[in-house]
């Protein structure tokens, strides 16, 4: 009688923590997509930066003239005279995407314009990441830890610095397409089931259409797998997790153009297969030790090992060889940088240059994680205990992913998802660890089960009460975000984690603290996810929601608005030809040919160095060099960005040494010392001759002198070294 | 019907400026400007005036020095040619300055330059703008002691007969110019870093110029053929001019005036110089020598619509029709040597168009296998005529994906193997699972 009340009583609360995780569940999508609408609300409902640009513009062409003719699609307004195959050298996943809701939507009559959709996919997506994050998470250690991972990752400033609302870029979309095939790996590793392992391979196929960080997928997981094999945790569970995912993935992914054959000739995937070799073996001898008598067993292994040595030895040599062969061993550049994270630098300056390839400095890992940095060696301690295949999966994630981040600026995104399920799982084992210990210790409570049915039932009836109240909170967080509602805001933050933790099954002996200091505890953990969610706020509506393309300053007179670029774009699209050709460092190409809709000669797909160079050459040389070289490539307008006169860092002048360094990888007469006075880039009166007579330099510079009668360079600091001169090939 | 009657006014004012300004269908000038020192220049080089004047010409005579001078009006040229024999102008009257006449000649209008030993800075500095530098001397004149022009009076040498003409056909007409050009002036040298300028009148080895008062002191600087004449320039906006440094060669004197070779028995009693001047005048004001395409067309071999792209490995037919201005119509053009170009930062494909004589030139080639924007390029620069320049531009795609082959012979063996192996895999699960 008493253990069927028992069992209802149970049931009652897991319906409960179901209906409850599922409201926590939608409010943190619901946070997750109202916390990226800043840039919207601030400024307006645009398109951000540079890539996001040439989406859009590919999601018009796919959405205007549909799926073959964008597949087939031969770009003749970049690149020229060259031209580009979109169809066969742009990751698919994000313009599909976008265009499937686009057309989902047009179709429900909803008349929502393309860039519309563009702009809202990113945060859209942000929230299905988060969800996939509490699917993830729950895998390895629990609902709890999954919704506090799900709450964190919902607003982890790393991953919102990609996805506001503009921000319509591979990302978006991808860090969603990565954990959910990692949830779907770490399913089918504890299930074992073939359904499974197939969507397994179907979402790392979606990974593959929408960004080349794919090939972290398809390393991370050998790598789990082969640290299973070697820790002696092989299972038909991990074979089925694996060998499909080999062998599907590859086809699948060959199946996208701009991978191809890439799936099975580059390095990047090598390990994959090596791996599929490894576990074949490691299955094969797991079958014959069941068949075989264990003497008969060790005889086998023995011959096999011989025989297998020599044969393993021969292929390995062959494959050296053949690596050893291709001059960058079969690495693609950005590759390689991550493995020696000096080699960008030295060979290939058209990577280093760009500033989301540097090495992070460590302000922006606490900018980026904030107090995650100091959660994640808990988390990773928490895994540990005990260690099971899902969460030495995730140790191994987050291991590898801060190494990466530590070499590539823009990896801190694949780092974001790591630190946040492993500091989900730290404050839900802490809270889990505490909330235990008070209970146990409150008067009154002793140590039986009905009590504790009792109290957590009680528990449940408090947090339905707070369902509503955190409702009120989302809604007034959408509206307006102030102070105030940071504190509820927090207080909602302290609820999910304290529910999550109740709802934990309390299984384990239990750790009893003394009851100050749980308390204690429990509010610092609770002030530093307050910190966090501040902070969080702070970064989604001041640092990361600038769409770059609209410039703000504050002045003492009030905030100024510079839309400069726009206005060029669209004097461009205004005045020249239809068919006429401009010239521009190729940060800008992207954005000409959606907003000014011209041909252009180089653009932020920098597949073909050579075409690079020949502009910053051609940018780097006095002007009838230059004149001559734009008359070969039949350009009209060259574009210069020149922030001198309002304060605009990012713009070509300190560009330029890039330029320099570029041009002169492939046209040697152009030498980087010419530019620098002893060592020192300045443009001022000590520049070098061939700095001054540069046509960067002379079209920057031209008519300067008379916006202050000085040429003051607010950029730089400083007056600008030769004032008054004509320009004799080109026309302003 | 008032509509209509204003309509035909639009319609007959939009013919006469058309007949009565330089267009791309009637290339000739009509309208010239002369501006001359003396207005009795009018009447000693009457011959020349009137020879342009009986070709449709309408000169306008001023003074170089008359205050009414300009050449444009509201940004419209009131002329399509200018002849400066005005050496000894030190300014022009009105707005025209030496900037106004290069504007002039950049805005693709003709000129012809004469001047004479009083030349002035202002006319050399024109000429020196058009690749031209006559001698920096100022009293100097070409002499030349075997190849003057015997006259009554045994002079200093300094009419000059020369027969040393530039060989073309277009410059100076079908018909061979028998008698030596006589030739009274100072000389100039060609700018060497000016490729567009052409001597068409050198003097002989044996001339020199130098001051004919004073005693030779040191080698004069202009010597024997360096020494050009008259010299032409067309620009590369087709624009002609014409520079001599003898005003008296268009002289009615020596128009009319026979001649006879120092050292040579043949005795003409009319100099070239009619025919010279004339003829040169005929090029200058583009009555001879203007070529136009029309009707550029590419098209794929059995289709006859323009396409927006070519697809690579597509063969295609190319044509252009070129036609040249003989002063009154035009007529086909009939050449073998235009040439089309296949062009992404270098030509692909270079090929000599064929010509069924009646100014249609066509060819056909295979699209190389490279995809980019490509341009149909005809370059057509021939001494004496206008230079076409003509290029299209046109994108090359590579296959779509259905366009390639379906089926590889070659690779049958692998289709037998990729089946065999799912069949057999087929056989072998049967077995397995049912087979006790």
């Amino acid at each position: 009688m008493a253990a069927s009340e028992g069992a209802t009583e149970s049931n009652l609360r897991h319906a409960f923590g179901n209906v409850l995780s599922f409201f926590i569940l939608l409010l943190i999508g619901v946070l997750a997509f109202s916390i990226r609408l800043f840039s919207v609300i601030k400024y307006e409902s645009v398109i951000h930066e540079f890539d996001p640009y040439f989406n859009y513009r590919v999601t018009q062409f796919l959405t205007k003239n549909g799926i073959y003719d964008f597949w087939n699609w031969f770009d003749d307004r970049t690149w020229y005279p060259l031209g580009r195959v979109i169809g066969g050298t742009v990751y698919p996943g994000l313009t599909l995407t976008a265009g499937t809701l686009w057309w989902i939507l047009n179709s429900l009559n909803i008349p929502l314009s393309v860039e519309t959709v563009c702009v809202f996919t990113a945060p859209t997506f942000s929230a299905i990441a988060a969800w996939a994050t509490y699917l993830l998470t729950k895998e390895v250690k629990g609902t709890g830890a999954g919704l506090t991972a799900a709450a964190l990752l919902a607003m982890v400033p790393s991953y919102i610095s990609r996805s506001v609302a503009g921000s319509y870029d591979n990302e978006a979309v991808a860090i969603f397409a990565l954990i959910f095939t990692f949830y779907l790996y770490i399913k089918t590793l504890n299930t074992g089931s073939l359904l499974y392992a197939t969507l397994n391979a179907i979402a790392y196929f979606y990974m593959v259409c929408s960004w080349g960080g794919y090939t972290f997928i398809i390393n991370l997981i050998p790598m789990h797998v082969l640290l299973c094999i070697v820790t002696g945790r092989y299972s038909s569970r991990l074979y089925i997790a694996y060998a499909p995912l080999v062998v599907l993935g590859t086809l699948l992914a060959s199946l996208v153009p701009v991978v191809g054959f890439n799936a099975v000739m580059t390095s990047e995937h090598f390990a994959s297969f090596l791996v599929f070799i490894v576990i074949h073996v490691v299955a094969l001898a797991y079958y014959i030790k069941g068949i075989l008598s264990p003497k008969m067993f060790k005889v086998a292994v023995t011959l096999v090992l011989a025989v297998g040595l020599v044969v393993c030895s021969a292929v390995i040599a062959v494959l050296i060889a053949m690596v050893a062969s291709s001059p960058t061993k079969g690495w693609s550049g950005r590759s390689l940088s991550l493995l020696d994270p000096t080699y960008a630098s030295k060979y290939i300056p058209i990577i280093a240059s760009v500033s989301e390839h540097q090495p992070p400095t460590w302000p922006s890992y606490f900018m980026d994680i904030n107090v995650l940095a100091f959660l994640v060696p808990a988390g990773i301690i928490a895994c540990f205990l005990p260690l099971s295949d899902a969460s030495s999966f995730m140790v191994l994630y987050i291991v590898t992913s801060v190494y990466f981040s530590g070499v590539m600026v823009r990896l801190m995104l694949v780092l974001a998802p790591a630190a946040c399920i492993m500091s989900g799982i730290a404050l839900s084992e802490a809270f889990d660890v505490f909330t235990r210990s008070i209970k146990c210790q409150l008067p009154g409570v002793s140590q039986n089960s009905q009590i504790d049915v009792g109290d957590s039932t009680s528990g449940s009836v408090v947090t339905q009460d707070e369902v509503v109240k955190t409702d009120k909170t989302e809604d007034s967080l959408k509206e307006r975000p102030s102070k105030k509602n940071k504190k509820k805001e927090r207080e909602r933050e302290r609820e999910n984690v304290e529910k999550a933790s109740i709802k934990t099954p309390i299984q384990k002996r239990l750790l009893v603290l003394p009851l100050e200091s749980s308390v204690i505890a429990l509010l610092l953990l609770v002030l530093l996810g307050a910190f966090y969610v501040v902070h969080c706020v702070w970064a989604a509506a001041e640092a990361y929601s600038a769409p770059s393309i609209v410039l703000t300053s504050r002045s003492h007179d009030g905030l100024h608005v510079f839309d400069d670029f726009r206005e060029a774009y669209a004097w461009l699209s205004h005045n020249t030809e239809v068919d006429d050709k401009v010239a521009s460092w190729w940060d800008y190409g992207y954005q000409t040919t959606a907003m000014a809709n011209r041909t252009v000669i180089v653009d932020n797909n920098t597949w073909n160095n050579t075409h690079i160079a020949t502009v910053g050459t051609a940018m780097s040389s006095p002007e009838k060099a230059a004149w001559e070289i734009f008359q070969s490539l039949d350009v009209k307008y060259v574009l210069v960005v020149f922030g001198g006169v309002v304060g605009y860092p990012s713009d070509d002048i300190n560009k330029f040494l890039w330029m320099v360094r570029i041009g002169g990888g492939v046209f040697p007469h152009i030498k980087e010392p010419d530019y620098l006075r002893d060592g020192q880039y300045r443009i001022d009166s000590q520049a070098t001759p061939t700095m001054l007579n540069c046509l960067m330099y002379k079209l920057s510079y031209y008519r300067f002198v008379e916006t202050d009668g000085k040429g003051f360079d607010r950029v730089r600091g400083t007056e600008i070294g030769k004032k008054h001169f004509k320009l004799t090939h080109f026309e302003e | 019907m008032r509509k209509l009657f204003i309509i035909f006014i639009a319609l007959i004012s939009i013919q006469i400026t058309l007949t009565n300004s330089f267009s791309p269908d009637n290339p000739t000038d009509r309208r010239i400007l002369v501006l001359v020192d003396e207005l009795a220049l009018k009447s000693s080089h009457s011959v020349f005036f009137d020879s342009l004047q009986s070709r449709g010409f309408a000169i306008d005579f001023k003074l170089a020095d008359d205050p009414t001078i300009s050449l444009q009006r509201y940004g419209q040229y009131l002329y399509d040619g200018l002849i400066l024999f005005s050496p000894t102008t030190e300014r022009f009257g009105g707005s025209l300055d030496l900037a106004g006449v290069l504007e002039f000649v950049d805005s693709g209008h003709d000129l012809i330059v004469a001047a004479d030993a009083t030349a002035s800075d202002l006319i050399r500095n024109t000429a020196a703008e058009c690749g031209v530098d006559f001698d920096e001397d100022p009293s100097a004149m070409v002499i030349d002691h075997s190849s003057y022009a015997i006259s009554e009076s045994e002079g200093d040498h300094t009419l000059i007969a020369s027969d040393d003409f530039i060989q073309s056909d277009v410059i100076l007409g079908g018909t061979k110019i028998e008698a030596p050009v006589l030739f009274r002036g100072i000389g100039h040298s060609l700018n060497a870093a000016n490729s567009l300028v052409l001597k068409v009148l050198s003097a002989s080895p044996s001339a020199y110029s130098a001051n004919t008062k004073s005693k030779l002191s040191n080698p004069p600087s202009l010597l024997g053929s360096a020494i050009s004449l008259v010299s032409v320039v067309q620009a590369r906006n087709n624009a002609r001019i014409m520079i001599t440094g003898s005003l008296s060669m268009f002289s009615n004197r020596l128009l009319k005036a026979g001649v006879q070779k120092a050292g040579s028995s043949d005795k003409y009693g009319k100099s070239g110089n009619e025919q010279f001047v004339t003829e040169l005048s005929k090029w200058v004001f583009h009555e001879r020598g203007h070529l136009k395409a029309v009707n550029v067309g590419h098209h794929k071999v059995g289709e006859t619509d323009e396409p927006a792209m070519y697809r690579i490995n597509d063969d295609l037919e190319y044509s252009v029709e070129m036609y040249e201005w003989s002063g009154k119509s035009w007529e086909p053009y009939v050449a073998n040597d235009v040439q089309v170009q296949f062009f992404l930062m270098s030509p692909y494909v270079l090929k000599t168009l064929s010509t069924d004589q009646k100014g249609l030139y066509y060819t056909s080639f295979k699209v190389p296998d490279v995809y980019g924007v490509f341009q149909f390029k005809v370059e057509y620069q021939k001494l004496g005529y206008t230079g076409l320049s003509l290029s299209k531009q046109i994108p090359v795609r590579p296959f779509r994906h259905n366009e390639y082959e379906r089926f590889i012979t070659t690779a049958f063996p692998y289709y037998g193997a990729s089946f065999s192996t799912m069949a057999g895999f087929f056989i072998f699960s049967i077995l397995y699972l049912y087979h006790k």
